[in-house]
């Protein structure tokens, strides 16, 4: 860690978490593919209740980054440090151990898995026992099961998901199954959430309620949220800070206000959106 | 919520008890019939190469359908299991006179064996992205094949002999021969009974499927779901890879031990390709991840070429044949309609005669 060269960081951090290490913060983070860099210098600070948005054009590169920060991809330049811990060395398994969830921009459930099968699957590391415990159905095997039905109903009614439980997860709605992505990651317990387009998909009204969840959910379990959006009623409204990326790299950052008024992305983003 | 606990065990015991009960109940039917002489002697013949079949069947479902990975070697690890097995129970004769506890030895000693190839099989592949699996198990059964095809072992009063050029160089003074190279195991002492391939059959139902409902079992099942989210939930995805595929290769070498100790002799041709193929075809027409299905299929695929004897010259087409229609009548939406149809009429005639139970009816 002392190698690395430390980053000014042009913190946007909320107030009520100045004074505690960010929960996340990524350094020169970058990466090519074959020649194509498709993002690079990406330098940023999230804080620990932080809701943070990620914007930009399509292609921009802002997928890239979540796969960067999850190990997805192996950055081929820069690091993240995840609670002021390196991630170099860790691979996508022990960065969700080490804090980080996410859902995925093309939905990646478990599908022929029932709903609470998919989110049990995330309390995995939760309620450990052995493999000789389950199959000679011992005592802890019973306590843990036990533990990880509740846990995940109680999971589920974040979105009213309970009496969905049984169905196959394949064979939700769009907006269930992406709400559904989001109380499975939430079940690895981690401290920084990140949502790749949670809203994709979902009707005016379905946004306005995820928009409450997402607060709600930041609220209720005191972690940081990143999300990816293309609604910007939704980004907005909820984001704390908000960082564009246009072609692999940061053109701003600052609070929705800041953003709103900013000429550079006014061209680059919002201005083309408006004539199209 | 506790009402919905209780459902879904309610739920959970239907299907997995079921199965449960239905192999219970065969072998109890099996038993009265053949205490009473009413089922000939081929198929008496074949009830213990059907418990082996029906727990290879289980067994490969495991990797196939659970874990989403091809196996076309899973006959190799019966063989190492069968020879493994007859080897231990040879050996253990003089020492150990009970029967019924040498056939269990035999069996965990296959299953062990059996095991540690998955491991060394299992532990190169599956830390790969790709059907790697599928060509390595190939090669691995023809390796394991070669192998024990110039193997010699034999036991004496000093112990185990082993050579790998002929019978002469195992140096024995006495003794007797158990492996003798391309002929196989010979002069088994034939342990293995329906009895016993009825309770190797529920051990394995039993580690099947508490395996598939428990937390490994789920990582197991996300993985083949998608593996970029299982990994993303902080799942060990070689290890749970690892454990679905030993599982796997241990209860084939139990089966192949089981198998064995009902022949005098056992060449390891026994076990080749076309075996491998056979158990997975079971599995395919049972339906991926049906362990119920793949023991029906199992057992009946066993039992046909044996009823078809009488029309030998067609047997084998009339074999072919049935398999295509139920592979089509299983896995095909035309097929599933079929059956939806099948059943619609069946409940309406049956309605006739029973009106109360129609509603009922699933
Ligand atoms: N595995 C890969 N190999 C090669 N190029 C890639 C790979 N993944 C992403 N890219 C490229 O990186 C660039 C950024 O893609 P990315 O998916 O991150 O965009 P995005 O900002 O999420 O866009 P959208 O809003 O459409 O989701 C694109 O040009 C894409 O083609
Ligand atoms: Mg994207």
């Amino acid at each position: 860690m002392s190698k690395l060269v430390p980053v000014p960081s042009k913190s946007m951090i909320p107030e009520r978490d100045l004074g505690k290490i960010p929960v996340l913060e990524t350094r020169h983070l970058g990466i090519e593919f074959g020649g194509l860099t498709a993002v690079s210098e990406f330098d940023m600070t999230i804080g620990r209740t932080e809701i943070a948005g990620l914007i930009g054009p399509n292609g921009a590169g802002k997928t890239t980054v979540f796969n960067l920060i999850t190990k997805v991809y192996q950055p081929t330049h820069g690091t993240t440090l995840l609670n002021g811990i390196d991630t170099y060395a860790m691979n996508t398994m022990q960065v969700n151990r080490a804090g980080i969830a996410r859902t995925f921009q093309n939905i990646r459930l478990f599908q022929k898995m029932s709903v609470e099968d998919n989110v049990k699957v995330g309390l995995h590391n939760q309620t450990p026992y052995t493999m000789a415990e389950g199959v000679l159905r011992m005592p802890r095997y019973w306590s843990k099961e036990r533990q990880a039905h509740e846990r995940a109903m109680e999971l589920l009614s974040l979105f009213h998901m309970e009496d969905m439980a049984d169905v196959p997860a394949g064979s939700l709605p769009y907006g269930a199954q992406r709400r559904l992505e989001i109380v499975r990651a939430l079940a690895t317990n981690p401290s920084l959430l990140l949502l790749d387009e949670p809203a994709a998909g979902m009707n005016p009204s379905e946004t306005a309620e995820l928009m409450e969840n997402i607060r709600h959910i930041r609220d209720t379990f005191q972690i940081a949220i990143m999300l990816i959006e293309h609604d910007m009623s939704l980004v907005m409204g909820i984001c704390e800070g908000i960082l564009v990326l246009n072609h692999g790299k940061i053109i701003a950052k600052g609070t929705p206000q800041q953003i709103q008024n900013d000429p550079v992305v006014i061209e680059a983003y919002l201005g083309k959106k408006k004539e199209g | 919520m506790k009402k919905f606990n209780k459902q879904n065990l309610i739920k959970a015991l239907k299907g997995n008890a079921g199965t449960y009960l239905l192999v219970i109940a065969a072998y109890i039917i099996l038993q009265l019939m053949s205490a009473g002489d009413m089922i000939s002697s081929s198929l008496e013949g074949q009830l213990v190469p059907i418990c082996a079949y029906v727990v290879m069947a289980i067994s490969l479902n495991l990797t196939v359908g659970v874990l989403g990975e091809l196996s076309l070697g899973h006959a190799s690890f019966m063989s190492v299991g069968a020879f493994t097995g007859v080897i231990t129970a040879m050996s253990l004769s003089g020492v150990i006179p009970m029967g019924g506890v040498r056939l269990l030895l035999a069996m965990i000693v296959g299953a062990i064996f059996a095991a540690i190839f998955g491991v060394i099989v299992g532990v190169p592949v599956l830390r790969l992205r790709g059907d790697y699996l599928a060509i390595v198990t190939l090669a691995f059964g023809e390796i394991i094949k070669n192998i024990i095809n110039c193997l010699y072992v034999g036991i004496d009063a000093n112990g185990l002999h082993l050579s790998v050029t002929d019978a002469e160089s195992l140096n024995m003074d006495g003794g007797t021969v158990i492996l003798n190279g391309p002929m196989g195991a010979v002069g088994i002492n034939k342990l293995s009974g329906f009895t016993a391939g009825f309770l190797l059959v529920i051990v394995c139902l039993v580690v099947v499927l508490n395996f598939v409902n428990s937390r490994s079992g789920r990582a197991v099942m996300a993985i083949r779901d998608n593996v970029i989210a299982a990994e993303s939930v902080g799942i060990n995805v070689t290890r749970y890879r690892l454990m679905a595929f030993v599982t796997s290769a241990a209860l084939a070498g139990a089966a192949g031990a089981l198998y064995a100790m009902n022949y005098s002799t056992v060449s390891a041709a026994k076990f080749n390709f076309n075996t491998s193929i056979l158990v997975l075809v079971f599995v395919v027409l049972g339906g991926l991840g049906n362990i119920r299905g793949s023991i029906i299929a199992a057992a009946a695929l066993t039992i046909l070429p044996e009823l078809l004897r009488e029309f030998s010259d067609y047997r084998m087409l009339v074999y072919a044949i049935v398999l295509i229609v139920v592979m089509l009548m299983a896995n095909s939406a035309g097929g599933k309609r079929i059956q939806l149809w099948l059943g619609d009429k069946f409940r309406a005639l049956f309605g006739k005669f029973a009106k109360r139970n129609t509603a009922k009816g699933e």
